[in-house]
């Protein structure tokens, strides 16, 4: 039987990315970033996961023009780096795992939640930043990827209840899935920021640190987080964080924090870094 | 009619953001095809070989040509445009994402660096038009 053995949430700034790729991840301002991501590099060796679910947003790479969907889910054998205007990022390709998409496509459907299946797409540094923050410097990625993609762009996006729901309706299909398979599912996106306006470079601290504190006990104030107030409080992209709730929500109800790093900047945004477990899971 | 958890109005409340809907998606949909069209280096050299020429593939207003000769961020977005398709046009331009967004804020991208160095911005003031808070 498959198994949610942890969930990860990370920021995906882009200039993470090119910081890493550039090898600048040692300068003064970049340091203090990679830094927060050392223990988790290390515990994923030990951990070794089949397959990460990966909640992500495109970033206008592979949807948001001619199709906005607002979950799709990436049923690829692979999908490629996109080029997001300054050449594809030199990293692996990221190899999808058909069989649990395919699970996942069935029994989410049947649970009421209308997917839209992606059979091709690029993935951006929403999906790529993530993976090397986790990973670093590798041939290959060392475990299989499903990309589950959501707009939090184009208003209205879903609420965070609906993504907490989706959560929910992935462990249960997880657990259904016969395959012993070791699966994480990681949250992306956050914390605060606003790209846009002379509003730019908002940053909230406090509103952060409460999400972060909100994901071990208070998870039923987090639900209720509306559109607005993400945008209020956390900035126009802010509100990626709703993505961090379906990674939370696969998790069931009690959590072990096992690791949490907050920084502020990287470029335009706040740096939120959390490991939980499923407290059932978590030996003394 | 439903009721919702928040007039879908106070969307409009906040200070110096433009939420971008379906209607605005539509409105800049051939100028989000024109930056998506710089996700190909052979187009990238194209468009900077001659920009208005390039432009003139693309069924954009005559308002987003000139924003996007101008590279005036906040008059795309008011002409529809969201961040995630501008900053094909300002990675094109070998732009950090940082520089782009600067741009609209008044500061020049060094003050923008070292205010977000310091702590980035504070929402106290910025949460509400209405509010003031």
């Amino acid at each position: 039987m498959a198994r949610i053995t942890a969930g990860v949430a990370t920021s995906h700034v882009p200039a993470i990315g090119a910081a890493f790729d550039q090898g600048r991840a040692g300068d003064d301002y970049w340091k203090p970033v990679f830094d927060g991501y050392e223990w988790v590099k290390q515990w994923e060796k030990q951990e070794k996961p089949d397959v990460v679910i990966l909640c992500y947003n495109d970033h206008a790479s592979a949807m948001m023009l001619d199709v906005v969907p607002t979950f799709a889910l990436g049923m690829a054998e692979e999908f490629i780096p996109a080029d997001e205007g300054w050449g594809q990022r030199p990293v692996p390709v990221v190899q999808g795992h058909i069989e649990l998409a395919s699970h996942l496509a069935e029994q989410l459907v049947i649970d009421e939640f209308d997917l839209t299946l992606m059979n091709n797409m690029d993935v951006d540094h929403g999906c790529t930043v993530p993976l090397s923050l986790m990973f670093g410097q590798v041939d290959e990625w060392p475990c299989r990827v499903i990309p589950l993609a959501v707009n939090v762009t184009q208003f209205p996006t879903p609420s965070g209840n609906r993504c907490w729901m989706l959560g929910e309706a992935i462990a249960h299909a997880v657990e259904s899935f016969p395959e012993d398979l070791n699966v994480q599912i990681w949250g992306t996106g956050g914390m605060s920021h606003q790209l846009q306006g002379p509003r730019a470079g908002l940053i909230n601290p406090e509103f952060d640190n409460a999400f972060l504190d909100g994901l071990i006990d208070d998870t039923d104030r987090l639900r209720a987080i509306t559109r607005l107030e993400y945008l209020r409080e956390s900035g126009s992209e802010g509100i990626e964080l709703i993505m961090w709730l379906i990674m939370r929500a696969a998790l069931g109800k009690d959590v072990e924090q096992l690791h949490r790093f907050y920084h502020v900047p990287a470029s335009n945004t706040a740096v939120g870094h959390i490991v939980l477990r499923p407290r059932e899971l978590v030996t003394a | 009619m439903r009721t919702r958890l928040y007039p879908l109005e106070d969307l409009n409340d906040i200070p110096g953001t433009t939420v971008f809907t379906a209607k605005r998606s539509r409105e800049a949909y051939h100028l989000h095809k024109f930056c998506m069209s710089l996700m190909d280096a052979a187009n990238r050299e194209a468009f900077k070989a001659d920009e208005r020429a390039y432009l003139a593939r693309f069924r954009m207003s005559e308002e987003q040509n000139q924003a996007v000769l101008e590279r005036d961020f906040n008059r795309l977005i008011d002409l529809g445009g969201n961040i995630y398709f501008l900053v094909k046009l300002s990675n094109t331009d070998g732009w950090s994402t940082q520089k782009a967004v600067s741009s609209m804020t008044g500061m020049t991208a060094d003050e923008y660096a070292a205010m977000m160095r310091a702590g980035g911005r504070s929402p106290e003031g910025q949460r509400s038009k209405r509010e003031g808070n």
